[in-house]
């Protein structure tokens, strides 16, 4: 039996999805800016796609919905564009310290050019309190950016209220809703948010496409030069097949979206009991109810994710790691870091991400065969091992 | 029977990404046992192959690539570990300290015992795997009359790593797998071809694999604030020059004292206490006689007494005519039949059966050694009954560097 854990990093691709990408990869491959009925038949596929998008987060207006070639791009375009467009106004803008490394690392790209940057701390369950927001906006703040749901731990940012707290200010507000978008109900109006970014491939669509929800009279610089091809916000010819995509994806998404939560939820849930029940030392990273509910991260103490993820792949089971890279690792995750939790514990902290095709029966494979693992893990890093070899 | 076939489990490849790890795999997978191909990632992972690439040999993300390919052409599991604080930890300090302190690293042997057998072996008993292959050119055998696992110079002499394998215990043995141990580097490379594995034709690795050309330019980039220029003494203890560091010189060296002499002049020791480099002529840089600590037995449980056995402190050296006379603690004397030359502290000094020469008794780290006589040594070699002659006693004056006979 072969399981698949992994769905924070990417998703199968939905059939339906592929279904209704196909035309535009082959006889419909006209280019949306061509004035001939080739082009008019990909323009039409297109604004489709992006009425689509903009429903699904409750705008009726298409044209604040910008498509990029994924999230990352999504969020650079979030950051550097408001920068580059409000930097008269003011240089400094606030991040939270468990980012993506899309907004992280663009935030270090601002740095690096003269902006302040501040990164704002979570409590140990991984939550940020929005008056932490309130504190830091300054007269100088341009840009608030902060992620919907954890994309290591599904924590969820309350983003409704801190988009309140912006607005009180007039500072400009982007979230990073790459994993929450199309598993939770998102409403750009209710949470306050002037700039929202989302992708693809996490939602069962296609890789290479994303989409960068930009409220009508948010001042910001495009991030790629050339043509005019999304009003001038996004040059070079449009991923038409991805756009697509990406539509039909969310279109499946919301179909049943209440349900699926509810479904995945119950799923997480008995993982998490299950492989507690079965193991001791097995802690739950972030909070229990303020999270999404896909995404189970868990430290398994005593052993090494690392070790974990590649025994599990051996047994055909795909999981990833809550730290970046472990096995000593100089670079611990910065999410479980910035939450307070200790070495042992950010080391042994996998996780565990559930997709729209995940059944009980996956479920309590793994909850049968990980215990087995990390048991014989612990005996062997407790024993009088060969870890501490000859000396030489 | 071989207490090694009662369990046969998944099998764990350390693979450098060269040919001889490459047919090690592809020789395990061919007998139908699980295999898994692992690479340690030992450089830095923010810092990836740059123009002037530090790791341009084994282990580099070239190297990555072509270990993957190899695992993908013999369909077996393949990752790559995060090997860079522990390497850092185990190997790369290690290097440089024993620098510092005046003394000449063997990197290989820390690598192969702490990481490769060491934690790579501990991590994967914990994947389920019993045992640990590599591509060295050594053999290892159950032998029952003992009951001890040992390790055997390869089938190739030319190519032969046992000399960097000493220090693995007992554990490590039973665990260990050198699959091309028993094949000839031609016969590697052939297997390859035959196999269509993309490496077949790939140089051997040269020199260590994580210093780029100049280990002195690594040094400095490493440990540079903790090397201090000094005082170049001679056997007489008269100053005749500065030196950049001891770190920067190694017993036997020549070149780059800047010191006119009548004489060629040699490094014959370096003093890390008072940081100063001693030099003499070629006939002080003879040993007859020196100190081994942190001593690993492998043929044998221990040392109760004195030992004919040939030796080599160096790992392009034949093995000499020795003894070993057994000292407290982890420690034994060495004696050779005849002085050896430029003798550096911090070698591996490895020993092998004298009457079965590929057969590895054990080894250790070659001590610094205060001045002693040879009187100890003939003796001792009086005791095993190695018979020295009266002319080397005679020739060998009072001290450990004498000139050859």
């Amino acid at each position: 039996m072969r399981v698949y854990l992994d769905h924070n990093a990417t998703t199968p691709l939905h059939p339906e999805v592929l279904a209704a990408m196909t035309p535009y990869l082959g006889e419909r491959f006209g280019n949306p800016s061509s004035l001939h009925a080739w082009g008019q038949e990909a323009r039409q596929a297109l604004e489709r796609a992006r009425a689509t998008i903009a429903r699904a987060l409750g705008v009726g207006d298409k044209d604040t919905i910008v498509f990029t070639a994924g999230g990352t791009e999504a969020d650079n375009h979030a950051l550097l564009g408001v920068a580059a467009a409000q930097e008269k106004r003011g240089r400094h803008v606030i991040i939270s310290a468990v980012e993506h490394h899309a907004v992280l690392n663009a935030a270090v790209h601002l740095a690096r050019q003269g902006f302040e940057v501040t990164r704002l701390p979570v409590d140990g369950q991984g939550l940020l309190n929005p008056d932490e927001v309130r504190r830091a906006i300054r007269p100088d703040t341009i840009l608030v950016s902060l992620m919907h749901g954890n994309n290591e731990t599904g924590v969820l940012f309350p983003i409704a209220a801190v988009g309140r707290i912006c607005r009180e200010h007039g500072v400009i507000f982007h979230t990073d809703a790459v994993q929450s978008f199309g598993k939770l109900p998102l409403d750009v109006e209710a949470l306050h948010v002037d700039l929202l970014s989302l992708s693809g491939h996490k939602l069962h669509g296609p890789k290479g496409i994303g989409a960068l929800y930009i409220r009508r009279g948010t001042k910001m610089q495009p991030l790629i030069h050339g043509g005019t091809q999304e009003r001038s916000r996004r040059a070079g010819t449009e991923n038409v097949a991805g756009a697509v995509g990406l539509a039909r994806a969310t279109e499946l998404m919301l179909q049943d979206q209440e349900g699926a939560a509810k479904r995945l939820a119950d799923l997480r849930d008995r993982l998490e009991l299950g492989l507690m029940a079965a193991l001791p030392g097995v802690l739950r990273n972030g909070h229990s109810t303020e999270r999404l509910p896909h995404t189970a991260n868990l430290a398994l103490l005593g052993v090494e994710a690392e070790s974990v993820i590649l025994a599990l792949d051996l047994c055909g089971v795909g999981i990833s790691s809550g730290a970046a890279c472990s096995s000593g690792s100089l670079e611990p995750s910065h999410v479980l870091a910035a939450m307070g939790l200790s070495r042992e514990r950010v080391e042994g902290s996998v996780r565990f991400s559930l997709g729209r095709g995940t059944t009980p029966e996956e479920i309590d494979h793994v909850v049968e065969v990980l215990p087995p693992i990390v048991e014989r893990m612990r005996r062997v890093h407790a024993g009088p091992s060969a870890v501490v070899g000859a000396r030489t | 029977m071989n207490p090694r076939d009662a369990a046969d489990g998944m099998i764990v490849v350390a693979m450098s990404g060269g040919v001889d790890s490459a047919v090690a795999a592809a020789l395990l997978a061919r007998q139908g046992v699980p295999v898994v191909g692992i690479t340690l990632r030992i450089w830095p992972s923010l810092r990836p192959a740059a123009p002037e690439a530090r790791f341009d040999s084994c282990c580099s993300p070239q190297a990555v690539e072509d270990a993957r390919s190899v695992a993908q052409a013999l369909s077996i599991p393949y990752y790559v570990l995060n090997y860079e604080a522990e390497f850092d930890r185990e190997v790369i300090q290690y290097f440089t300290q024993a620098y510092l302190t005046g003394e000449t690293p063997n990197p290989c042997v820390p690598c192969n015992s702490r990481l490769k057998f060491g934690s790579l072996y501990a991590r994967a008993r914990g994947w389920g795997a019993t045992r640990v292959a590599t591509g060295h050119y050594a053999r290892v055998e159950y032998h029952p009359d003992t009951g001890r696992y040992r390790l055997r110079r390869a089938a190739d002499a030319r190519k032969d790593q046992s000399y960097f394998l000493y220090s693995l215990t007992q554990e490590q043995l039973a665990a260990a797998l050198f699959p091309v141990g028993h094949l000839r580097k031609e016969e590697t490379r052939r297997l390859a071809r035959e196999l269509g594995l993309a490496v077949a034709d790939k140089p051997d690795s040269q020199e260590i694999c994580f210093v780029p050309r100049d280990y002195r330019a690594y040094l400095r980039e490493r440990v540079g604030a903790a090397i201090q220029p000094g005082t170049i003494r001679d056997t007489a203890g008269t100053a005749c020059g500065q030196h950049q560091g001891i770190a920067f010189y190694t017993v036997g060296q020549r070149r780059g004292l800047g010191i006119a002499s009548s004489q060629p002049l040699y490094v014959i020791d370096l003093d890390p206490t008072r940081n100063e480099v001693i030099v003499g002529e070629d006939r002080d840089l003879w040993t007859r006689e020196l100190e081994v600590e942190r001593v690993n037995l492998i043929a044998i449980e221990r040392l109760s007494e004195p030992r004919r056995v040939l030796a080599k402190v160096r790992y392009a050296q034949a093995p000499a005519p020795a003894a070993l006379i057994p000292l407290p603690g982890d420690r034994l004397r060495l004696c050779f039949e005849e002085p050896q030359r430029a003798v550096a502290p911090g070698q591996a000094a490895v020993f092998y059966d004298v009457s079965d020469p590929d057969l590895v008794v054990g080894g250790g780290t070659i001590r610094r050694g205060e001045q002693r006589t040879t009187a100890n040594c003939g003796m001792a070699n009086a005791e095993c009954g190695i018979g020295i002659g009266e002319d080397a006693i005679r020739g060998g004056g009072g001290g450990v560097r004498r000139p050859p006979p």
